[in-house]
């Protein structure tokens, strides 16, 4: 289960991914948006003004820290300098939840800076399980792992996405960061039907939903396959999966995600005052 | 067959090279152009890093050169840690043995000098001391007194005018003369401030960063060029909240 006795709660209310050029918006009138997520790498120099401005922030909003770089997945170890560097900035900031990623990025020295993808198989599982051990240890909490965006398969694989987050969180204690677009973009890339994949994961493990949006081309043969490319509003299909999701599991915090070609501030707002109205629909103690 | 990480991190950065068999869309064909999201994910996504961190390189060159540099570079020097807010390290380097700019001689300090911003940008805060305190001091002792420089201070040395390069390309200032420059960079609150030095000024701070002592900063500066002005460096460092001690030996 969730484990919220011990860190500041997340309101299941609606967050955003905080950009540096939003900071005098935010700070002046919010509006919908009661938390805010930012990206690990993005604090982890000595000082300056992104660490200011993430203390002033910090003050006034719950923070969810999401790691984008501990390669979770990688074959090899994980990271030690980096794990050390993410244990810090948790130890000073005690953010109200750490997420991370079903996928790897490093290897051989090599940092990808993207989410590359896993073949669902026993030894995966045992790898990513005992990561998350490290990981879960070293910061002295319990993690969300987020289910990712996929473009292509693994041959080898030998199970669904959905089983292999059950027995990761059921060996791990961690809990899930259910990504509604991911969900999505990898059910259309997969050719399998989302509402199978939400029905089969474990809800009751969620302790933080993602929304943003992706992007649209075709593979060699003409089939869609949507990019999770972070540069759009949500589509309208991902938010009547999320409204059903939230339906049934009931409210969880909510986070836009817009990385690219970032919107001013009204924009974004008018995206989380979207994810609000579907929250606000369900009662708190629904599921 | 099974895919691992070597094979799949070594067909990202090499274009030239097959998508790995075991890697499938839903029908079991091989993964083409699924597999070519990924690898553009991971050229795009460090080249945009690049861009955004030397953003005076990317004017000189111009977008389509610096996108071309830029796909080079990455495969060649993918980051070595996630931290990509300071990816880049070896660009400077790397534009000195890359063939199509080899002849543009003043690219890699340009390099170094928007790699020390940026480090400058994310080094560590310190309280500077008060000017005053500099000034009080019994000039009797004042060759003797060490200055501790802040973290972010950063200084690149050149042979060509890097700092009129960056201010013409950044801040509409007249076209750059050809002259020796060195850059200092301070950072008196949370963005860096670009000074230009000579290179006797750039000779007296590395010396005083090197923990000698004022006096000995003076007289190296005073081997480079016996018209070195003391006060306008100084001036320059504590204007720049650069100094965060003293101490009197």
């Amino acid at each position: 289960m969730l484990d919220t006795s011990v860190h500041p709660a997340m309101p299941p209310a609606p967050g955003v991914g905080y950009k540096p050029q939003h900071f005098s918006d935010i700070m002046e009138d919010a509006g919908p948006v009661r938390w805010l997520e930012v990206h690990a790498e993005n604090y982890m120099g000595d000082g300056g003004r992104p660490i200011a401005q993430l203390r002033h922030l910090a003050e006034r909003f719950p923070i969810s820290v999401h790691g984008v770089g501990l390669s979770i997945g990688g074959e090899a170890p994980l990271d030690r300098d980096h794990l050390a560097r993410l244990a810090h900035l948790i130890g000073w900031l005690q953010p109200a939840r750490f997420s991370e990623h079903l996928a790897w990025s490093t290897h051989e020295s090599a940092f990808l800076n993207d989410l590359l993808p896993l073949p669902y198989t026993e030894a995966t599982l045992a790898r990513v399980a005992s990561h998350i051990d490290q990981v879960q240890e070293a910061l002295g909490r319990q993690m969300l792992l987020e289910n990712p965006s996929t473009y292509l398969a693994f041959a080898e694989s030998e199970m669904k996405e959905t089983d292999f987050l059950r027995e990761v969180a059921r060996r791990t204690g961690c809990g899930l960061l259910l990504d509604i677009n991911n969900v999505f973009v990898s059910a259309t890339n997969q050719q399998t039907d989302p509402r199978a994949y939400i029905a089969a994961f474990p809800l009751d493990r969620v302790g933080e939903v993602h929304l943003g949006g992706h992007d649209e081309q075709a593979d060699d043969h003409g089939a869609p396959l949507l990019i999770d490319s972070h540069d759009s509003p949500v589509v309208d299909p991902v938010w009547t999966l999320y409204a059903e999701t939230i339906a049934r599991m009931g409210p969880r915090p909510t986070l836009i995600e817009w990385d690219t070609d970032v919107p001013p501030w009204p924009v974004l707002a008018a995206e989380a005052a979207r994810s609000d109205a579907v929250l606000s629909a369900v009662p708190v103690d629904a599921a | 067959m099974n895919v691992d990480q070597s094979t799949f991190r070594a067909a990202i950065l090499d274009p030239a090279l097959a998508t790995p068999d075991g890697l499938v869309d839903p029908a079991g064909r091989t993964a083409g152009k699924r597999f070519d999201v990924y690898r553009n994910n991971v050229v795009v996504s460090l080249s945009r890093a690049l861009a955004d961190a030397f953003p005076v390189i990317r004017k000189l060159l111009g977008e389509n050169n610096f996108n071309i540099l830029a796909g080079h570079f990455v495969r060649r020097h993918p980051p070595g840690s996630p931290l990509i807010a300071l990816y880049g390290a070896a660009l400077p380097d790397f534009l000195t043995t890359f063939a199509p700019v080899q002849n543009l001689g003043y690219l890699p300090d340009v390099a170094r000098l928007e790699l020390a911003m940026r480090q400058a940008y994310h080094a560590a805060d310190a309280t500077p001391i008060d000017p005053a305190a500099l000034q009080a001091l019994d000039p009797q002792h004042l060759p003797m007194a060490r200055l501790s420089l802040a973290p972010a201070v950063r200084l690149v040395a050149s042979d060509w005018p890097i700092v009129s390069i960056w201010r013409f390309n950044m801040a509409d200032a007249p076209k750059p003369a050809m002259a020796a420059e060195t850059a200092l960079i301070t950072r008196p609150a949370f963005d860096p401030e670009l000074t230009r030095l000579s290179p006797a000024g750039g000779r007296f701070v590395a010396t005083l960063a090197s923990g000698r002592p004022l006096g000995d900063a003076v007289d190296a500066a005073a081997r480079v060029d016996d018209g070195f002005d003391l006060a306008q460096t100084l001036g320059a460092l504590l204007a720049g909240g650069a100094i965060t001690s003293i101490r009197k030996e």
